[in-house]
Order: structure tokens, then sequence, then C-alpha cells
């Protein structure tokens, strides 16, 4: 980060980033993002990597979440930031709706698959896992590639079509999470408190995730949607500017 | 074609409007409509007919035991009266205090904030009238301090809702700046411009610690959130529009928020 030189040429470069600011994010803001975003690549490519190896490693694809337990934790945990750049205005996306998708991606990643340990061997865990890693691989370089003004076409293409079997994908796998969680949820009473207690609060923790699952049927017809609207939109026009490309 | 500038008020007349021969009208259609009381009656006598279901214990919201039983608890008892009362009172405000600037909202709105207001009255009334209820832990100190204080505020909003209604009294549509009157509850405007959310919020807060019940705590966390939200666009509206605002006030709590 680099320190302005003289106070006069400070002001200056404050001003210029106000006027910019009106266009996007100021050349810091887009030069701390460009760094987030390589980051975020590169770490999701070695969960990619690692499942890989792992893989062939073991010879099948049972209980491959073990070999990128740590990387997935921190790198979907890190995600948590976007909300702040949403907050402080240097990505221009609703506050709500990121917060929203990165709050299922933590939920999932620690208050299921983390907190019930019994899950963690299940196949439904690869599928999200997977799905995951291709989704964010392709979202975060799209995001470098847009901050740089350097899109190449088959990244926009990618992002915006590989979701069509990525999403569902996705969405599969953490359903069928979910539901192998919930026996091991009601058996131990995980995060739930009963009544009698003196502040006269109680929660079910079982029920909670099942209200999860069945939240799952209004939204996701209507994010997938989104995305294939957007697609249309995108791709359309796309298209115009691909010889220039 | 998108109109520039502020929407024309309803009572300004044709005639007398700053333009020429020829005047081009731009209109917005707002969608479905409702007005303003038919929203509060209805959001504010769901909570006080689904409280008293709670309280009375009807089956099926409990172990069937438990139906039409009552608790041994007089904070109970106490927790409905006041619970009946605020809406009681908030429904007489509605027929006969408040003048609306706007007649109408989106009907949107009306199912949204019925949800919310009788979600909420469901879920905390299930947990005060509940067999297994937790009385407070300090016992009957900690619920007459409470029930004192939830009355001076309920005194307190009241009194600031028939002072603001005064300042219309003659029918005027105008805005004016409220002042503090004969009425020792309205000396809060001294502090700050919106005391009757300060009063709502001081009110529920009581409520919470009388009943000490986390999902009152909750209810009173998220009003008071959205209640600042009002109190501050209040505040820098009547900034904006009076060059003589008294500087000592604050939106919603005295010297701080």
């Amino acid at each position: 980060m680099a320190a302005p030189a003289a106070k006069g040429t400070s002001r200056t470069a404050q001003n210029d980033v106000a006027s910019i600011k009106k266009k996007g994010p100021g050349a810091l803001a887009t030069a701390y993002l460009v760094i987030y975003n390589v980051v975020m690549t590169a770490g999701w490519l070695v969960i990619a990597i690692g499942l890989v190896r792992a893989y062939l490693s073991k010879g099948s694809y049972h209980g491959l979440y073990y070999s990128i337990e740590r990387p997935l934790k921190f790198f979907q945990t890190g995600a948590l930031l976007e909300i702040l750049h949403c907050a402080v205005g240097i990505v221009p996306s609703s506050v709500v709706l990121t917060g929203f998708q990165v709050m299922s991606r933590v939920f999932l990643t620690w208050a299921v698959t983390h907190s019930v340990r019994e899950v963690q061997n299940e196949d439904s865990v690869l599928l999200f896992v997977v799905a995951w890693t291709v989704t964010e691989i392709i979202r975060y370089s799209f995001y470098t590639f847009s901050l740089l003004n350097h899109l190449p076409y088959l990244i926009k293409w990618a992002r915006y079509t590989l979701f069509i079997v990525l999403y569902p994908m996705g969405v599969t796998g953490e359903l069928l999470t979910i539901y192998a969680a919930l026996p091991y949820v009601q058996k131990t009473g995980l995060y739930s408190v009963t009544l009698p207690n003196k502040y006269n609060f109680s929660f079910d923790y079982y029920t909670f995730l099942i209200l999860v699952m069945v939240s799952y049927i209004p939204l996701f017809p209507q994010l997938y949607f989104h995305m294939m609207r957007q697609r249309k939109k995108v791709l359309a026009s796309g298209e115009e500017h691909q010889k220039s490309n | 074609l998108p109109p520039e500038g502020k929407a024309l008020k309803d009572d300004e007349i044709l005639q007398n409007l700053p333009v020429g021969t020829t005047a081009t009208l731009y209109f917005k259609d707002l969608g479905p409509q409702v007005g303003w009381t038919m929203v509060f009656l209805c959001e504010y006598a769901g909570p006080l007919f689904i409280y008293l279901l709670f309280y009375f214990r009807l089956p099926y919201i409990y172990h069937h035991k438990h139906a039409f039983t009552s608790s041994p608890y007089p904070a109970v008892t106490l927790a409905c009266v006041c619970h009946s009362i605020h809406y009681i009172k908030r429904l007489v405000e509605t027929i006969f205090v408040h003048r609306f600037s706007h007649g109408t909202m989106p009907l949107r709105n009306i199912v949204r904030n019925c949800i919310y207001y009788w979600g909420f009255a469901a879920w905390l009334a299930y947990y005060i009238n509940h067999p297994l209820y937790t009385p407070p832990y300090y016992g009957n100190k900690q619920v007459n301090y409470a029930l004192a204080m939830f009355v001076i505020c309920q005194a307190g909003n009241f009194s600031i809702h028939l002072a603001l209604n005064n300042l219309r009294s003659d029918g005027s549509k105008a805005r004016k700046i409220p002042y503090p009157t004969k009425n020792p509850f309205t000396w809060l405007f001294f502090f700050v411009s919106c005391p009757n959310y300060t009063y709502e919020a001081g009110a529920w807060f009581s409520f919470t610690i009388m009943t000490q019940c986390v999902p009152v705590g909750l209810f009173t966390l998220i009003g008071f959130i959205q209640m600042t939200i009002w109190a501050k666009g209040k505040h820098y509206t009547y900034i904006r529009d009076f060059k003589e605002y008294p500087d000592l006030r604050m939106a919603i709590i005295p010297f701080l928020l």
C-alpha cells in the first residue's frame, strides 16, 4: 500500500479518487480487489488440486473431504470479506444478497459439515465441494479479469453457462448433506436450547435444519432463473463484442 | 418517460401552477394501494388477539394437559395486561389521533408488516405463557420497577402523539417544529426530535425486563433499530427544512443517537 509522498499531493490524489468514485472503485480499491480475487482464485485452485491428488493417491472418491478440509474452511470463510466490500461500496452488489449467499456457504461449511463429524464421509459432501470449487475458480478469475478490463470471452461464457450444471449439483450435495446430518443432530441435541431456562428461550436445531432445507424450494428456482436471465443478457451482448476481443 | 423533480401535492390547484397554456402531466402507477389506517388496524389487532390465544392456552399450542389452564405467576398475567393495553392504545390512536400525510401505502407492505407483527407476537407470547416459563430472576422487585417504567413510557408515547396531533389541529398540512408543552412527558422534546420513538423503545425495553424473555428482547432490538432509522430521517428533514431548529436535539436518544 503506497503512502502519499507529501501532504499537498495526497489531497489532490484524494480529489482524483473522489471524482473517480462515481465511476467505480478508486485505484487503491481496485488494486486491493485484484489482489483479493487473485488470492481467492489461487485458494480454490489449491482445493481443486488437493482433491485431484487425493483421488489419485487413494484410488477412490470416498472421504476426500479430509484432504481439503483446512483450505476449504479458510477460503470459504474468507469470502465473508465480500460482504464488507459491498457495505463499503467498492463492489456494486447488494449487501443483503451477497450476505445471504456467503452466509449460506459458511453455514454449510461450519454449522453442518464441520459440526456433524459423521457426515464428513458422505459422498454428498464431495458433490457440493466440487461444485463450489469449479464455480469459485471461474467466478474469482472472472472478477480479476473484469477489474483489469481484459475479460476473455471464455471466462465470461464459463461463468454464465457452467452454473446450469454446477448449481443444481451443488444444491443436491448441500441438501443431501443436511439430510444426512439430521439424525445425529436430533440424537445429540446439537446447538439446541430447551425450556425451562432463565432466558425463556428455546431453539431446536433439528427443526431449524428442516426449515433450511424447505427454504431451498422457493429460493433455488429464483436464483437459478435469475442467472438464466443474466446469461441471456450478458452472452447476447457479448457476441457483438466477440470479434473485437 | 421519467418525470423530473418532486411530485405535486394533493391540494395544489391546476390553475395556480406556474406553467404556460399547455402543461404535460406525468403519472406514476404506484401499484395496488391500501390506506394507512387499514394497515395499522390490521397490524395491531392481530397481536392483541394472538397474544390472548396463548395466554388462555388454547388447545394444540401447548401440551393438551395444559389446555385452558392458567399460569401461577402474577408476572404472566401482568404481561398479558400490559401487552393488551399497548395494542389497544395503538388502535385508539390509529382511529382517533393520528393524521397521515400520505393516504396510502403499497399493498405488499400490509402483508409484510402483518407477518412481522403477528409472527413476533405469537413467538413471544408462546414463551411468556408457556407452562415452563421461568419468572424474572429478581422477582417482584424486577417486575414492579419494569412495570412502572412501562407505564411511564406508555403515557409519554401517548402524550407525544397528542402533541404531534395538535401541531396540525387547524387542518393545515404544513410541517411545524414540535415543542415541549405544559405536559412533563413532552419535555423530552428538548432533547430529541422523535420522543415518541424514544418512549416506544423504552416501553418495550421495560417489557423485556418485566418478562425476562429473549424473544421480547429481540423484538425490542429490531424495533429500536427500525425506529432509529426513522428518527434519523425525520431529524435530518427537520434540520434541512428549518434554519432555527434547536441544536441540542438528537434523533432518538438524548445526547447520544
